[in-house]
């Protein structure tokens, strides 16, 4: 059987689901004996290829985020959102319950300490959106992993029950939301 | 238990005494039936719904139905299960429910329920409210935004503690928490830690101050075991029909 073609990213997260990919240690052997890994921060590859799975963590924040995400979604046949961020927006979302520019005057304009405050305008720093969004209100989620990050035991479980075709059960102490 | 009151709870018999609800009796059975606004200490609400069961085909909230003697109650069905569920979803995107971010995560009856119906991510659209923090009170913080207006601190502050300190105002979409005072401030009320409205929150908008993650994770009190074993069905009195959950 040909290995399957993985493809992960990271989006409005802090890589915090990525480094619990890294938790699976020595497992990480027995995983890419499946799995050959296609766009990752694992391999570095920066163009997504034909995947069989993507698994994105981080939510949706700015337009890049929307390329990316897309760009997955079309590459991939199952898409997992991973994480808290990925499924609910996260921490980054508590930006949402104030205008985008009350969040840019604060950072940048009236935060303590600034000399010559001004807000990055600059062309290659990608628009932010108004809202933080999380993944599934942007394109269709095949599956959701919770966490924050979900646990390498979690995410062992997941894999493992996803490559194996099995409708995917957690044990208890591996569904949470922190 | 030839002689003895009893209904019929997904197929099982459950004792109960005449007076008691649903709920009583299938918590003194040991049975969960998963709650929010329900709380053993105080006289049924009857508004989360998470408690919705069939009684001989329809649906009803169990904490507030008087349990009957032939009752057919159905709890654990994949059709409930949904609507529990959905009611959840609902609840977590009317809030700003940041779990990541949240003290009370761990411990949190919302969250431990959420887990308990099986809830993954919400389908509905984030609210993101922006309703302002209170930290006026020495002692307590007040997160709005966490509220799901079960009114257990309503309850428990004009019942019990003969206090009155907090009220739900308006109706519907509307509908909020608010301090009985001409301010609207917690600090400007009797308000103490020692009160029963302190403690009966599900959730993590009634907060201590001067503490907070005094648990590891991995130690918090739903990290371990669902709440339908450590949750309000642990502190049950047994009835006669002994324990079904233990």
């Amino acid at each position: 059987m040909s290995k399957l073609k993985v493809a992960t990213c990271s989006l409005a997260g802090c890589f915090g689901c990525h480094m619990s990919i890294l938790d699976l240690d020595e497992r990480l052997f027995t995983l890419v004996d499946l799995v050959e890994f296609d766009r990752s921060p694992i391999t570095d590859i920066k163009q997504i290829g034909a995947c069989d799975v993507g698994i994105i963590e981080g939510g949706v924040c700015n337009a890049e985020n929307v390329h990316v995400l897309r760009e997955f979604r079309g590459h991939c046949n199952i898409l997992v959102s991973m994480g808290a961020c990925a499924i609910t927006g996260g921490v980054p979302t508590m930006r949402n319950r104030f205008t985008l520019k009350e969040c840019l005057d604060e950072s940048y304009l009236s935060g303590i300490g600034l000399v010559d405050a001004q807000v990055p305008n600059d062309p290659e720093i990608p628009l932010l959106l108004s809202k933080v969004h999380p993944l599934h209100e942007v394109v269709k989620i095949d599956y959701f992993l919770p966490g924050c990050p979900p646990s390498a035991d979690a995410i062992w479980t997941f894999l493992n029950e996803l490559l194996s075709g099995r409708p995917i059960a957690l044990p208890y102490t591996q569904l949470h939301y922190d | 238990m030839s002689g003895e009151l009893s209904f019929t709870l997904d197929n099982q018999p459950v004792p109960f005494q005449d007076g008691q609800t649903i709920m009583e009796a299938a918590r003194a059975a040991g049975v969960y039936i998963p709650h929010l606004c329900f709380n053993p200490d105080f006289a049924p609400h009857g508004s989360c719904r998470v408690c919705l069961v069939k009684v001989n085909g329809r649906t009803q909230a169990s904490c507030t139905t008087p349990a009957m003697a032939g009752q057919v109650v159905q709890s654990e069905t994949e059709e409930l299960r949904d609507i529990r569920r959905g009611i959840l979803e609902m609840m977590f995107v009317e809030g700003n429910h940041i779990c990541p971010a949240c003290e009370k995560s761990g411990a949190c009856q919302l969250q431990a329920v959420a887990y308990y119906v099986g809830m993954l991510a919400s389908p509905f659209t984030y609210f993101y409210p922006r309703r302002a923090l209170d930290a006026s009170h020495p002692d307590v913080v007040i997160d709005f935004n966490r509220c799901i207006l079960c009114e257990l601190c309503v309850r428990a502050s004009r019942d019990m503690d003969g206090k009155n300190v907090f009220a739900v105002q308006n109706r519907g979409i509307q509908a909020h928490l608010v301090i009985n005072t001409p301010s609207g401030k917690l600090g400007a009320t009797t308000f103490s830690i020692t009160d029963k409205a302190a403690q009966v929150c599900p959730t993590g908008a009634i907060m201590m101050k001067n503490q907070g993650y005094g648990s590891p994770i991995g130690l918090r009190l739903y990290d371990r075991e669902s709440v339908k074993i450590v949750g309000d069905v642990a502190q049950a009195p047994e009835s006669a029909g002994g324990r079904r959950h233990e």
